[in-house]
């Protein structure tokens, strides 16, 4: 599917095109998270991020290696419930678990809650001995975020969401990989954090979250409302995230999510 | 060479209250559900399961058969969250080791190599390490890294669900993935295999290759076949998940009369009726064929 997709003409077709939705600008940014990856294996949990994944592929990442979601690798791009096209490999869970340990890979997690250095819960909120509500458990979280780069899609931004603190560190942030000492850190690498407001890196003092864009219609306040703990935002003008340019809105609305999974994800 | 053949019941039979059991399969992926319904129905009490959790953790938690869980996750997969998981957790009481998927992979390794722990970077940093205590460090004795230290998961006993398997205890998958079954066998001083249809030797390599035969005989002590024995869970290429029952199965679990209900229809059954209540569920469904 590489190159396959040619850019719209100049001039042509804009006024015919809704503009781009809250949701494909998330997964234009969740995408992103894949640019310049090479020959890894992306891992996409949620709709948004698989679709951002296919996307990738399709476009600007086609080396990324993708799973049809059980134990295939498979080429193309295929629809989000559909059926995807040519198997190349085999991938077992306990294949994955190897190509963890290979580094090899690029997963983009889901977490409950998320804090300023990247500790993420996905196991229980609340009292880990008697939680408040039970969650999903660590999952494969506390490898992955040692031994590969980490990113996280969080679809509704709410303080709630973005904590001073996580109840159970599940995937582990910039401050406890250090303190955990360098065979945690060694292949320790948060990419990017993308809710439906915004795009976040840990590029602040002390692999603090920062700011790196809002989404369009999205102001700074709204960011920093959500955010239960104090965001760096850059001196100066903040940028807005990239809209989508209209290949991959075509790509995005009639081939990889013609049903519109991705507007049950996002709000707005 | 004599045979391994066995019923549900003689499986039961040969367990104990308290031992450490490890179930195969993968959240509600091919799951032992008909030994683990049969667990259910006895008077098995203050086990240890060890599992890649989905509704076979369920089950047991909600019939009161687990004292102590050691998991990396419980899910029914097209539903993220297991009903009566959560309600045993936000209970209270349920001892649990919650580990990386990875570490879980690696303890049952270590049982099955007969080593006392494997190392590994995962749980480095994490909670892991702080809501389970007894976990060790290990200093590599070539460079300073320092790696968490997985003690082996040494199993009483292991169920698995297999494709199709012979009367010796050859058992193969057809489903795309093998999950962790071989290594939850050899982590068991007795494994017990279920499968869709015992088949001669030679039926096993007629129509699939040898590599789908995962699980060798001598990991394993008595094998079942129970047809349709992973229902709710999936088994392909035999059947997939019961997503609707499995809806039925998670609205229930949370209400108290509502699983009183699906413990009556489904769950106080042997078997044969639990298959039968199954296919006249099916039947009555609209549209069925």
């Amino acid at each position: 599917m590489t190159g396959a997709v040619p850019d719209a003409a100049p001039g042509t077709a804009a006024a015919e095109v809704a503009p781009a939705t809250r949701a494909e600008v998330c997964a234009v940014a969740c995408a992103e998270a894949w640019r310049g990856d090479g020959e890894i294996l992306a891992s996409p949990i949620g709709v948004v991020p698989a679709i951002g994944a296919r996307l990738a592929r399709a476009t600007f990442a086609p080396d990324l290696l993708l799973t049809d979601g059980e134990a295939m690798l498979v080429t193309g791009t295929w629809a989000i419930g559909g059926s995807p096209g040519q198997v190349e490999g085999w991938l077992p869970y306990r294949a994955i678990f190897d190509l963890i340990y290979n580094g090899k890979r690029h997963v983009m997690m889901v977490p409950s809650q998320i804090d300023q250095f990247g500790n993420v819960n996905i196991s229980a909120i609340g009292d880990f001995s008697r939680p408040r509500a039970a969650l999903l458990g660590v999952r494969g979280a506390p490898g992955n975020t040692v031994s590969h780069p980490v990113s996280y899609w969080v679809p509704r931004h709410s303080p709630r969401a973005f904590v001073a603190s996580v109840d159970m560190v599940s995937g582990v942030g910039y401050d406890r990989a250090a303190q955990a000492g360098p065979s945690a850190a060694r292949y320790h690498e948060l990419r990017r954090v993308v809710s439906d407001l915004g795009v976040f890196d840990f590029g602040g003092p002390g692999h603090r979250m920062r700011l790196v864009s809002a989404h369009p219609g999205v102001t700074v306040a709204e960011v920093r409302a959500a955010t239960g703990f104090d965001l760096i935002v850059p001196d100066g003008n903040v940028p807005r995230t990239r809209l989508p340019t209209a290949a991959e809105l075509a790509l995005i609305r009639t081939v990889i999510d013609p049903g519109g999974a991705r507007g049950a994800e996002v709000r707005g | 060479m004599g045979h391994k053949l066995m019923t549900t019941a003689d499986v039961v039979a040969r367990l104990r209250s308290g031992m450490t059991i490890g179930i195969g399969g993968w959240g509600s992926r091919r799951k032992p559900m008909s030994l683990v319904r049969a667990i259910c129905r006895s008077d098995l009490t203050g086990l240890h399961v060890v599992s890649y959790g989905g509704p076979d953790v369920g089950l047991l938690l909600a019939a009161g058969k687990v004292a102590r869980l050691t998991y990396g996750f419980v899910s029914l997969d097209s539903i993220p969250l297991e009903p009566h998981f959560r309600a045993a957790r936000q209970a209270g009481g349920l001892m649990v080791t919650e580990y990386d998927e990875g570490m879980l992979q690696w303890g049952l390794y270590a049982a099955a190599c007969r080593l006392p722990f494997l190392p590994t970077r995962a749980g480095l940093g994490s909670d892991v390490l702080t809501v389970n205590p007894g976990l060790r460090t290990v200093r590599s004795p070539y460079d300073d890294e320092e790696l968490v230290a997985v003690p082996a998961l040494r199993l009483d006993a292991a169920l698995v669900h297999a494709s199709r398997a012979d009367a010796r205890g050859n058992a193969q998958f057809l489903g795309p993935d093998p999950y962790f079954d071989d290594l939850f066998c050899m982590a068991a001083d007795r494994a017990y295999v279920s499968c869709e249809r015992v088949v001669g030797t030679a039926e096993l390599t007629a129509a699939a290759p040898v590599q789908t035969v995962r699980i060798g005989r001598w990991m394993v002590a008595g094998v079942v076949e129970a047809p349709g024995g992973a229902h709710f869970t999936s088994c392909d290429p035999d059947y997939g998940r019961d997503e609707e029952f499995q809806r039925e199965y998670a609205a229930a679990a949370a209400d108290p009369q509502a699983w009183d209900r699906f413990r009556r229809s489904y769950l106080d059954l042997d078997e044969p009726a639990y298959q039968a209540a199954v296919a006249a569920r099916r039947a009555a469904r609209p549209g069925a064929a």
